[in-house]
Protein backbone atom coordinates (compact mmCIF):
# COMPACT_ATOMS: atom_id res chain seq x y z
CA UNK A 1 0.00 0.00 0.00
CA UNK A 2 1.24 3.46 -0.78
CA UNK A 3 1.66 5.72 2.20
CA UNK A 4 0.15 9.14 1.67
CA UNK A 5 0.14 12.21 3.85
CA UNK A 6 -2.66 14.71 3.46
CA UNK A 7 -1.48 18.28 3.64
CA UNK A 8 -4.00 21.06 2.99
CA UNK A 9 -6.32 18.78 1.03
CA UNK A 10 -3.64 17.48 -1.36
CA UNK A 11 -2.18 14.01 -1.11
CA UNK A 12 1.56 13.82 -0.91
CA UNK A 13 3.44 10.60 -1.56
CA UNK A 14 5.64 9.40 1.28
CA UNK A 15 8.16 6.60 1.24
CA UNK A 16 7.31 5.12 4.62
CA UNK A 17 4.54 5.37 7.19
CA UNK A 18 5.16 7.19 10.44
CA UNK A 19 6.19 4.21 12.56
CA UNK A 20 8.73 2.96 10.06
CA UNK A 21 10.12 6.47 9.75
CA UNK A 22 10.43 6.78 13.54
CA UNK A 23 12.13 3.40 13.84
CA UNK A 24 14.67 4.43 11.24
CA UNK A 25 15.28 7.71 13.01
CA UNK A 26 15.78 5.92 16.31
CA UNK A 27 18.31 3.50 14.87
CA UNK A 28 20.22 6.36 13.27
CA UNK A 29 20.24 8.16 16.61
CA UNK A 30 21.58 5.10 18.45
CA UNK A 31 24.25 4.55 15.81
CA UNK A 32 25.42 8.16 15.88
CA UNK A 33 25.53 8.29 19.67
CA UNK A 34 27.53 5.05 19.73
CA UNK A 35 29.92 6.36 17.11
CA UNK A 36 30.50 9.68 18.86
CA UNK A 37 31.00 7.93 22.18
CA UNK A 38 33.58 5.54 20.74
CA UNK A 39 35.34 8.32 18.91
CA UNK A 40 35.47 10.33 22.13
CA UNK A 41 37.16 7.43 23.92
CA UNK A 42 39.73 7.02 21.16
CA UNK A 43 40.39 10.72 21.05
CA UNK A 44 41.17 10.73 24.78
CA UNK A 45 43.96 8.25 24.08
CA UNK A 46 45.34 10.22 21.16
CA UNK A 47 48.04 12.86 21.25
CA UNK A 48 46.46 15.29 18.79
CA UNK A 49 49.67 17.25 18.30
CA UNK A 50 51.12 14.17 16.59
CA UNK A 51 48.04 13.84 14.41
CA UNK A 52 48.17 17.47 13.23
CA UNK A 53 51.85 17.01 12.56
CA UNK A 54 51.19 13.89 10.49
CA UNK A 55 50.94 15.49 7.01
CA UNK A 56 54.35 17.09 7.45
CA UNK A 57 55.71 13.77 8.71
CA UNK A 58 54.17 11.94 5.78
CA UNK A 59 55.79 14.35 3.34
CA UNK A 60 59.12 13.90 5.04
CA UNK A 61 58.80 10.12 4.94
CA UNK A 62 57.81 10.14 1.28
CA UNK A 63 60.83 12.31 0.45
CA UNK A 64 63.08 9.78 2.16
CA UNK A 65 61.52 6.83 0.34
CA UNK A 66 62.14 8.20 -3.14
CA UNK A 67 63.86 6.93 -5.17
CA UNK A 68 63.67 3.22 -4.27
CA UNK A 69 67.04 1.52 -3.81
CA UNK A 70 66.88 -0.58 -6.99
CA UNK A 71 70.20 -2.33 -6.36
CA UNK A 72 68.73 -3.94 -3.27
CA UNK A 73 66.41 -6.05 -5.42
CA UNK A 74 69.13 -8.68 -5.86
CA UNK A 75 68.84 -9.53 -2.17
CA UNK A 76 65.06 -9.89 -2.33
CA UNK A 77 64.85 -13.02 -4.50
CA UNK A 78 65.27 -15.43 -1.63
CA UNK A 79 62.76 -13.72 0.73
CA UNK A 80 60.12 -13.63 -2.02
CA UNK A 81 60.70 -17.32 -2.74
CA UNK A 82 60.29 -18.01 0.99
CA UNK A 83 57.10 -15.96 1.08
CA UNK A 84 55.67 -17.92 -1.84
CA UNK A 85 56.61 -21.19 -0.18
CA UNK A 86 54.95 -20.14 3.07
CA UNK A 87 51.74 -19.29 1.21
CA UNK A 88 51.72 -22.37 -1.03
CA UNK A 89 52.81 -25.01 1.46
CA UNK A 90 50.56 -23.44 4.09
CA UNK A 91 47.63 -23.71 1.70
CA UNK A 92 48.48 -27.36 0.96
CA UNK A 93 48.59 -28.15 4.69
CA UNK A 94 45.29 -26.34 5.21
CA UNK A 95 43.56 -28.19 2.37
CA UNK A 96 44.56 -31.59 3.74
CA UNK A 97 43.29 -30.70 7.20
CA UNK A 98 40.19 -28.86 5.98
CA UNK A 99 38.74 -31.79 4.02
CA UNK A 100 37.98 -34.03 7.03
CA UNK A 101 36.78 -31.04 9.06
CA UNK A 102 34.41 -29.99 6.28
CA UNK A 103 33.21 -33.58 5.89
CA UNK A 104 32.36 -33.66 9.59
CA UNK A 105 30.77 -30.20 9.54
CA UNK A 106 28.43 -30.70 6.58
CA UNK A 107 24.98 -31.66 7.76
CA UNK A 108 24.53 -34.36 5.11
CA UNK A 109 27.86 -36.17 5.54
CA UNK A 110 28.71 -35.74 9.21
CA UNK A 111 28.95 -38.96 11.23
CA UNK A 112 26.97 -37.40 14.07
CA UNK A 113 24.99 -34.16 14.08
CA UNK A 114 24.93 -33.85 17.85
CA UNK A 115 28.53 -34.81 18.69
CA UNK A 116 30.95 -34.38 15.79
CA UNK A 117 29.36 -31.44 13.98
CA UNK A 118 29.64 -28.89 16.84
CA UNK A 119 33.31 -29.83 17.34
CA UNK A 120 34.02 -29.33 13.63
CA UNK A 121 32.16 -26.01 13.65
CA UNK A 122 34.13 -24.86 16.66
CA UNK A 123 37.41 -25.74 14.91
CA UNK A 124 36.24 -23.67 11.94
CA UNK A 125 35.30 -20.63 14.03
CA UNK A 126 38.43 -20.78 16.18
CA UNK A 127 40.68 -20.99 13.15
CA UNK A 128 38.85 -18.17 11.37
CA UNK A 129 38.72 -15.78 14.29
CA UNK A 130 42.47 -15.78 14.94
CA UNK A 131 44.52 -13.95 12.36
CA UNK A 132 47.55 -15.66 10.82
CA UNK A 133 49.81 -13.03 12.37
CA UNK A 134 48.64 -14.06 15.83
CA UNK A 135 49.09 -17.73 14.98
CA UNK A 136 52.59 -16.81 13.80
CA UNK A 137 53.29 -14.91 17.01
CA UNK A 138 52.39 -18.04 18.96
CA UNK A 139 54.29 -20.43 16.72
CA UNK A 140 57.46 -18.35 16.71
CA UNK A 141 57.67 -18.76 20.47
CA UNK A 142 57.01 -22.48 20.10
CA UNK A 143 58.89 -23.74 17.01
CA UNK A 144 61.30 -20.83 16.74
CA UNK A 145 61.59 -18.10 14.12
CA UNK A 146 61.65 -19.13 10.47
CA UNK A 147 59.68 -20.37 7.52
CA UNK A 148 58.20 -23.38 9.34
CA UNK A 149 56.34 -21.17 11.83
CA UNK A 150 54.95 -19.21 8.89
CA UNK A 151 53.79 -22.33 7.05
CA UNK A 152 52.00 -23.69 10.11
CA UNK A 153 50.47 -20.29 10.89
CA UNK A 154 49.08 -19.92 7.36
CA UNK A 155 47.88 -23.52 7.47
CA UNK A 156 46.05 -23.13 10.77
CA UNK A 157 44.44 -19.87 9.71
CA UNK A 158 43.27 -21.28 6.39
CA UNK A 159 41.65 -24.45 7.73
CA UNK A 160 38.60 -22.55 8.91
CA UNK A 161 38.16 -20.61 5.68
CA UNK A 162 38.58 -23.64 3.39
CA UNK A 163 36.50 -25.92 5.59
CA UNK A 164 33.67 -23.39 5.85
CA UNK A 165 33.36 -22.87 2.10
CA UNK A 166 33.82 -26.56 1.42
CA UNK A 167 31.18 -27.72 3.87
CA UNK A 168 28.74 -25.22 2.40
CA UNK A 169 29.51 -26.70 -1.02
CA UNK A 170 28.94 -30.21 0.32
CA UNK A 171 25.61 -29.21 1.81
CA UNK A 172 24.46 -27.87 -1.55
CA UNK A 173 25.15 -31.03 -3.57
CA UNK A 174 22.47 -32.80 -5.56
CA UNK A 175 21.23 -35.65 -3.34
CA UNK A 176 19.76 -37.51 -6.32
CA UNK A 177 23.23 -38.32 -7.64
CA UNK A 178 24.32 -39.63 -4.25
CA UNK A 179 21.13 -41.67 -4.08
CA UNK A 180 21.82 -43.11 -7.55
CA UNK A 181 25.31 -44.25 -6.56
CA UNK A 182 24.00 -45.71 -3.32
CA UNK A 183 21.30 -47.68 -5.15
CA UNK A 184 23.97 -49.55 -7.13
CA UNK A 185 24.99 -51.14 -3.83
CA UNK A 186 28.05 -48.97 -3.27
CA UNK A 187 29.69 -48.89 0.14
CA UNK A 188 29.92 -45.71 2.20
CA UNK A 189 33.42 -44.95 0.91
CA UNK A 190 32.34 -45.57 -2.69
CA UNK A 191 29.33 -43.30 -2.26
CA UNK A 192 31.68 -40.54 -1.06
CA UNK A 193 34.20 -41.04 -3.86
CA UNK A 194 31.73 -41.42 -6.76
CA UNK A 195 28.68 -39.53 -5.47
CA UNK A 196 29.97 -36.58 -3.46
CA UNK A 197 33.56 -35.87 -4.49
CA UNK A 198 32.88 -35.23 -8.21
CA UNK A 199 30.18 -32.73 -7.28
CA UNK A 200 32.34 -30.63 -4.98
CA UNK A 201 35.67 -31.00 -6.80
CA UNK A 202 35.38 -27.81 -8.91
CA UNK A 203 34.30 -25.78 -5.87
CA UNK A 204 37.14 -27.32 -3.92
CA UNK A 205 39.75 -26.35 -6.52
CA UNK A 206 38.32 -22.84 -6.70
CA UNK A 207 38.42 -22.44 -2.92
CA UNK A 208 42.03 -23.62 -2.77
CA UNK A 209 43.22 -21.16 -5.39
CA UNK A 210 41.23 -18.33 -3.83
CA UNK A 211 42.76 -19.03 -0.44
CA UNK A 212 46.23 -19.32 -1.96
CA UNK A 213 45.81 -15.81 -3.32
CA UNK A 214 44.79 -14.47 0.11
CA UNK A 215 47.67 -16.36 1.71
CA UNK A 216 50.26 -14.71 -0.56
CA UNK A 217 48.98 -11.39 0.76
CA UNK A 218 49.08 -12.53 4.37
CA UNK A 219 52.45 -14.22 4.20
CA UNK A 220 54.10 -10.96 3.15
CA UNK A 221 53.66 -9.64 6.69
CA UNK A 222 54.36 -12.75 8.76
CA UNK A 223 58.04 -11.82 8.88
CA UNK A 224 57.19 -8.86 11.13
CA UNK A 225 56.86 -11.28 14.03
CA UNK A 226 59.77 -13.43 12.85
CA UNK A 227 58.01 -16.06 10.76
CA UNK A 228 60.14 -15.73 7.62
CA UNK A 229 59.61 -14.32 4.17
CA UNK A 230 59.80 -10.77 2.86
CA UNK A 231 58.28 -9.35 6.04
CA UNK A 232 61.60 -10.03 7.79
CA UNK A 233 63.38 -7.76 5.30
CA UNK A 234 60.66 -5.14 5.66
CA UNK A 235 60.97 -5.18 9.42
CA UNK A 236 64.76 -4.96 9.25
CA UNK A 237 64.64 -2.08 6.76
CA UNK A 238 62.11 -0.16 8.87
CA UNK A 239 63.98 -0.60 12.14
CA UNK A 240 67.25 0.47 10.47
CA UNK A 241 65.46 3.42 8.80
CA UNK A 242 66.57 2.39 5.28
CA UNK A 243 63.53 4.03 3.72
CA UNK A 244 64.70 3.58 0.13
CA UNK A 245 64.80 -0.17 0.76
CA UNK A 246 61.37 -0.01 2.40
CA UNK A 247 59.83 1.56 -0.69
CA UNK A 248 61.41 -1.09 -2.93
CA UNK A 249 60.06 -3.88 -0.70
CA UNK A 250 56.59 -2.32 -0.83
CA UNK A 251 56.76 -2.21 -4.64
CA UNK A 252 57.84 -5.86 -4.75
CA UNK A 253 54.96 -6.80 -2.44
CA UNK A 254 52.43 -4.98 -4.63
CA UNK A 255 53.81 -6.68 -7.73
CA UNK A 256 53.62 -10.12 -6.09
CA UNK A 257 50.07 -9.51 -4.91
CA UNK A 258 48.94 -8.33 -8.34
CA UNK A 259 50.52 -11.34 -10.08
CA UNK A 260 48.99 -13.81 -7.63
CA UNK A 261 45.59 -12.15 -8.00
CA UNK A 262 45.86 -12.43 -11.78
CA UNK A 263 46.89 -16.11 -11.61
CA UNK A 264 44.08 -16.91 -9.20
CA UNK A 265 41.48 -15.12 -11.32
CA UNK A 266 42.69 -16.98 -14.45
CA UNK A 267 42.61 -20.38 -12.78
CA UNK A 268 39.21 -19.83 -11.20
CA UNK A 269 37.87 -18.63 -14.51
CA UNK A 270 39.17 -21.82 -16.18
CA UNK A 271 37.57 -24.06 -13.54
CA UNK A 272 34.17 -22.48 -13.11
CA UNK B 1 32.99 -70.05 -35.44
CA UNK B 2 34.09 -68.74 -32.17
CA UNK B 3 32.56 -65.88 -30.36
CA UNK B 4 34.99 -63.10 -29.68
CA UNK B 5 35.35 -62.47 -25.99
CA UNK B 6 33.72 -59.20 -25.07
CA UNK B 7 36.24 -56.45 -24.64
CA UNK B 8 36.84 -55.84 -20.98
CA UNK B 9 34.89 -52.76 -20.04
CA UNK B 10 36.22 -50.46 -17.43
CA UNK B 11 34.58 -47.25 -16.43
CA UNK B 12 36.81 -44.47 -15.18
CA UNK B 13 35.80 -41.27 -13.49
CA UNK B 14 36.20 -38.27 -15.78
CA UNK B 15 39.15 -36.21 -14.53
CA UNK B 16 38.82 -32.59 -13.36
CA UNK B 17 41.21 -31.34 -16.06
CA UNK B 18 40.08 -32.82 -19.36
CA UNK B 19 43.15 -32.22 -21.52
CA UNK B 20 45.65 -34.99 -20.75
CA UNK B 21 48.79 -32.98 -21.50
CA UNK B 22 47.62 -30.14 -19.27
CA UNK B 23 46.86 -32.60 -16.49
CA UNK B 24 50.33 -34.13 -16.76
CA UNK B 25 52.04 -30.76 -17.02
CA UNK B 26 50.16 -29.60 -13.98
CA UNK B 27 51.09 -32.70 -11.96
CA UNK B 28 54.74 -32.55 -13.01
CA UNK B 29 54.94 -28.84 -12.29
CA UNK B 30 53.43 -29.36 -8.84
CA UNK B 31 55.86 -32.19 -8.06
CA UNK B 32 58.83 -30.14 -9.26
CA UNK B 33 57.71 -27.13 -7.25
CA UNK B 34 57.20 -29.17 -4.07
CA UNK B 35 60.64 -30.77 -4.43
CA UNK B 36 62.24 -27.35 -4.88
CA UNK B 37 60.26 -25.81 -2.04
CA UNK B 38 61.10 -28.56 0.42
CA UNK B 39 64.71 -28.59 -0.76
CA UNK B 40 65.23 -24.90 -0.10
CA UNK B 41 63.18 -24.46 3.05
CA UNK B 42 65.48 -24.23 6.00
CA UNK B 43 64.06 -25.69 9.17
CA UNK B 44 66.03 -25.78 12.37
CA UNK B 45 64.72 -29.10 13.66
CA UNK B 46 66.68 -29.00 16.90
CA UNK B 47 65.03 -25.68 17.72
CA UNK B 48 61.64 -27.16 16.89
CA UNK B 49 62.42 -30.10 19.16
CA UNK B 50 63.40 -27.73 21.96
CA UNK B 51 60.20 -25.78 21.51
CA UNK B 52 57.86 -28.74 21.79
CA UNK B 53 57.68 -28.72 25.61
CA UNK B 54 56.87 -25.02 25.35
CA UNK B 55 54.11 -25.86 22.90
CA UNK B 56 52.76 -28.44 25.33
CA UNK B 57 52.91 -25.80 28.04
CA UNK B 58 50.94 -23.46 25.83
CA UNK B 59 48.28 -26.05 25.09
CA UNK B 60 48.00 -26.95 28.76
CA UNK B 61 47.59 -23.24 29.57
CA UNK B 62 44.14 -23.49 27.99
CA UNK B 63 43.09 -25.83 30.84
CA UNK B 64 42.29 -23.58 32.62
CA UNK B 65 43.13 -20.19 31.07
CA UNK B 66 43.95 -17.41 33.52
CA UNK B 67 41.36 -14.67 33.16
CA UNK B 68 42.12 -13.15 36.57
CA UNK B 69 45.75 -12.06 36.61
CA UNK B 70 45.59 -9.69 33.63
CA UNK B 71 41.85 -9.06 33.69
CA UNK B 72 42.16 -5.24 33.77
CA UNK B 73 44.50 -5.21 30.79
CA UNK B 74 42.24 -7.61 28.90
CA UNK B 75 39.17 -5.45 29.50
CA UNK B 76 41.04 -2.33 28.45
CA UNK B 77 42.41 -3.99 25.32
CA UNK B 78 39.07 -5.46 24.29
CA UNK B 79 37.19 -2.21 24.82
CA UNK B 80 39.80 -0.31 22.82
CA UNK B 81 39.40 -2.88 20.05
CA UNK B 82 35.63 -2.45 20.13
CA UNK B 83 35.84 1.35 19.87
CA UNK B 84 38.24 1.02 16.97
CA UNK B 85 35.91 -1.45 15.30
CA UNK B 86 32.87 0.84 15.55
CA UNK B 87 34.64 4.04 14.54
CA UNK B 88 36.57 2.50 11.65
CA UNK B 89 33.52 0.69 10.26
CA UNK B 90 31.40 3.85 10.33
CA UNK B 91 34.10 6.12 8.90
CA UNK B 92 35.20 3.51 6.37
CA UNK B 93 31.70 2.91 5.06
CA UNK B 94 30.91 6.63 4.97
CA UNK B 95 34.02 7.26 2.88
CA UNK B 96 33.54 4.22 0.69
CA UNK B 97 30.05 5.27 -0.47
CA UNK B 98 31.25 8.12 -2.73
CA UNK B 99 34.20 6.01 -3.89
CA UNK B 100 31.97 3.01 -4.57
CA UNK B 101 29.39 5.07 -6.45
CA UNK B 102 32.19 6.61 -8.48
CA UNK B 103 33.67 3.22 -9.26
CA UNK B 104 30.46 1.82 -10.76
CA UNK B 105 30.84 1.90 -14.53
CA UNK B 106 27.13 2.27 -15.28
CA UNK B 107 26.56 5.48 -13.32
CA UNK B 108 29.94 7.25 -13.20
CA UNK B 109 31.68 9.20 -15.96
CA UNK B 110 34.86 7.56 -17.24
CA UNK B 111 37.53 9.76 -15.56
CA UNK B 112 35.77 9.47 -12.20
CA UNK B 113 35.47 5.73 -12.75
CA UNK B 114 39.21 5.26 -13.26
CA UNK B 115 40.09 7.56 -10.38
CA UNK B 116 37.86 5.70 -7.92
CA UNK B 117 39.00 2.30 -9.19
CA UNK B 118 42.59 3.41 -8.57
CA UNK B 119 41.74 4.39 -4.98
CA UNK B 120 40.16 0.98 -4.43
CA UNK B 121 43.10 -0.90 -5.95
CA UNK B 122 45.64 0.94 -3.81
CA UNK B 123 43.75 0.55 -0.56
CA UNK B 124 43.21 -3.16 -1.24
CA UNK B 125 46.74 -4.11 -2.21
CA UNK B 126 48.35 -3.43 1.16
CA UNK B 127 47.90 -5.61 4.17
CA UNK B 128 46.34 -3.90 7.19
CA UNK B 129 49.51 -4.53 9.16
CA UNK B 130 51.76 -2.71 6.72
CA UNK B 131 49.40 0.27 6.68
CA UNK B 132 49.31 0.16 10.47
CA UNK B 133 53.11 0.38 10.70
CA UNK B 134 53.08 3.60 8.72
CA UNK B 135 50.11 5.11 10.51
CA UNK B 136 51.69 4.36 13.87
CA UNK B 137 54.78 6.21 12.64
CA UNK B 138 52.63 9.16 11.56
CA UNK B 139 50.01 9.40 14.31
CA UNK B 140 51.87 7.88 17.25
CA UNK B 141 51.02 4.73 19.19
CA UNK B 142 47.44 4.08 20.19
CA UNK B 143 43.98 3.30 18.86
CA UNK B 144 43.81 6.33 16.54
CA UNK B 145 46.41 4.85 14.20
CA UNK B 146 44.59 1.52 14.30
CA UNK B 147 41.24 3.14 13.56
CA UNK B 148 42.68 5.01 10.55
CA UNK B 149 44.21 1.76 9.25
CA UNK B 150 40.97 -0.17 9.53
CA UNK B 151 38.96 2.67 7.96
CA UNK B 152 41.24 2.64 4.95
CA UNK B 153 41.04 -1.13 4.63
CA UNK B 154 37.25 -0.86 4.89
CA UNK B 155 37.15 1.56 1.93
CA UNK B 156 38.92 -0.95 -0.30
CA UNK B 157 36.63 -3.81 0.68
CA UNK B 158 33.29 -2.06 0.92
CA UNK B 159 33.80 0.33 -1.99
CA UNK B 160 34.65 -2.50 -4.36
CA UNK B 161 31.64 -4.59 -3.37
CA UNK B 162 29.33 -1.56 -3.51
CA UNK B 163 30.58 -0.71 -7.00
CA UNK B 164 30.04 -4.28 -8.18
CA UNK B 165 26.58 -4.34 -6.67
CA UNK B 166 25.61 -1.10 -8.40
CA UNK B 167 26.92 -2.47 -11.70
CA UNK B 168 24.69 -5.53 -11.25
CA UNK B 169 21.53 -3.56 -10.47
CA UNK B 170 18.38 -3.49 -12.58
CA UNK B 171 18.79 -0.50 -14.90
CA UNK B 172 15.06 -0.31 -15.64
CA UNK B 173 14.16 0.78 -12.12
CA UNK B 174 16.78 3.52 -12.11
CA UNK B 175 15.58 4.59 -15.56
CA UNK B 176 12.01 4.82 -14.29
CA UNK B 177 13.02 7.16 -11.48
CA UNK B 178 15.02 9.27 -13.90
CA UNK B 179 11.99 9.49 -16.22
CA UNK B 180 10.02 11.29 -13.49
CA UNK B 181 12.46 14.17 -13.79
CA UNK B 182 14.38 13.39 -10.63
CA UNK B 183 17.62 15.24 -9.89
CA UNK B 184 20.89 13.26 -9.72
CA UNK B 185 20.73 12.93 -5.93
CA UNK B 186 17.08 11.87 -6.04
CA UNK B 187 17.94 9.39 -8.74
CA UNK B 188 20.69 7.81 -6.58
CA UNK B 189 18.48 7.94 -3.48
CA UNK B 190 15.31 6.44 -4.98
CA UNK B 191 16.55 4.53 -8.02
CA UNK B 192 19.88 3.04 -6.99
CA UNK B 193 20.07 2.95 -3.22
CA UNK B 194 16.98 0.78 -2.52
CA UNK B 195 18.33 -1.85 -4.90
CA UNK B 196 21.72 -2.22 -3.22
CA UNK B 197 20.69 -1.49 0.37
CA UNK B 198 19.81 -4.97 1.72
CA UNK B 199 23.05 -6.52 0.54
CA UNK B 200 25.07 -3.53 1.66
CA UNK B 201 23.69 -3.67 5.20
CA UNK B 202 24.68 -7.32 5.36
CA UNK B 203 28.16 -6.54 4.07
CA UNK B 204 28.47 -3.69 6.58
CA UNK B 205 27.80 -6.12 9.41
CA UNK B 206 30.29 -8.55 7.90
CA UNK B 207 32.90 -5.81 7.70
CA UNK B 208 32.24 -4.94 11.36
CA UNK B 209 33.12 -8.53 12.11
CA UNK B 210 36.31 -8.39 10.01
CA UNK B 211 37.37 -5.10 11.57
CA UNK B 212 37.14 -6.58 15.03
CA UNK B 213 39.32 -9.50 13.99
CA UNK B 214 41.83 -7.22 12.31
CA UNK B 215 41.87 -4.89 15.31
CA UNK B 216 43.55 -7.72 17.18
CA UNK B 217 46.38 -7.60 14.66
CA UNK B 218 47.09 -3.90 14.28
CA UNK B 219 47.85 -3.85 18.01
CA UNK B 220 50.91 -6.03 17.43
CA UNK B 221 52.62 -3.20 15.58
CA UNK B 222 51.44 -0.51 18.01
CA UNK B 223 47.98 0.33 16.73
CA UNK B 224 46.20 -0.13 20.07
CA UNK B 225 43.56 -2.67 21.04
CA UNK B 226 43.69 -6.24 22.22
CA UNK B 227 46.64 -7.09 19.95
CA UNK B 228 49.00 -5.06 22.12
CA UNK B 229 47.83 -6.93 25.22
CA UNK B 230 48.26 -10.25 23.45
CA UNK B 231 51.73 -9.36 22.22
CA UNK B 232 52.79 -8.43 25.77
CA UNK B 233 51.40 -11.68 27.12
CA UNK B 234 53.46 -13.67 24.60
CA UNK B 235 56.59 -11.69 25.28
CA UNK B 236 56.31 -12.44 28.98
CA UNK B 237 55.61 -16.13 28.19
CA UNK B 238 52.35 -15.76 30.15
CA UNK B 239 50.63 -18.45 28.11
CA UNK B 240 47.68 -18.75 30.48
CA UNK B 241 46.80 -15.07 30.01
CA UNK B 242 47.39 -15.35 26.26
CA UNK B 243 45.01 -18.33 26.19
CA UNK B 244 42.41 -16.26 28.04
CA UNK B 245 42.76 -13.41 25.51
CA UNK B 246 42.44 -15.78 22.57
CA UNK B 247 39.30 -17.32 24.06
CA UNK B 248 37.79 -13.86 24.60
CA UNK B 249 38.51 -12.99 20.95
CA UNK B 250 36.98 -16.25 19.73
CA UNK B 251 33.85 -15.76 21.83
CA UNK B 252 33.34 -12.19 20.64
CA UNK B 253 33.85 -13.19 17.01
CA UNK B 254 31.37 -16.04 17.41
CA UNK B 255 28.81 -13.72 19.01
CA UNK B 256 29.32 -11.15 16.25
CA UNK B 257 28.98 -13.80 13.57
CA UNK B 258 25.77 -15.28 14.97
CA UNK B 259 24.13 -11.94 15.72
CA UNK B 260 25.04 -10.51 12.32
CA UNK B 261 23.71 -13.64 10.65
CA UNK B 262 20.49 -13.26 12.63
CA UNK B 263 20.21 -9.55 11.78
CA UNK B 264 20.85 -10.19 8.10
CA UNK B 265 18.11 -12.81 7.95
CA UNK B 266 15.78 -10.33 9.63
CA UNK B 267 16.61 -7.58 7.14
CA UNK B 268 16.30 -9.55 3.93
Amino acid sequence: MMTVAVKGGTKIWQRRDRNAQLAIWASWLVAIVLFVYCFQLISEKTIWAFVWDAPAQAGDLAARMIPPDWGYIRQLGRPIWDTMNIATLGTVVAIFLAVPVAYCAARNTTPSVTLVRPVALFIIVASRSINSLIWALMLVTIVGPGVLAGIIAIGLRSIGFCAKLLYEAIEEIDEAQVEAVRSTGATGAQVTVFGIVPQVLPAFAGISVFRWDINIRESTVLGLVGAGGIGLELNAAITQLYWTQVSLILLVIIATVIVSEWVSAKVRHAII
Amino acid sequence: MSIAAPAPRHWKKPPLIKRAWLRWAFGLGAALYLALAFGTTEVNWSRVWEGLPRGAQFVSAFFPPDFVKRWDEIVEGISESLWMTVVSTVVGIALSIPVGVGAARNIAPVPVYYFCRAILAVSRSFQEVILAIFFVKLFGFGPFAGAVTLSLATIGFYGKLLAEDIEDMDAAQAEAVRATGASWLQWINFGVQPQVMPRMIGLGLYRLDINFRESAVVGIVGGGGIGATLDTAFERYEFDSAAAILLVIIVIVMLAEYSSGYLRRGLQ
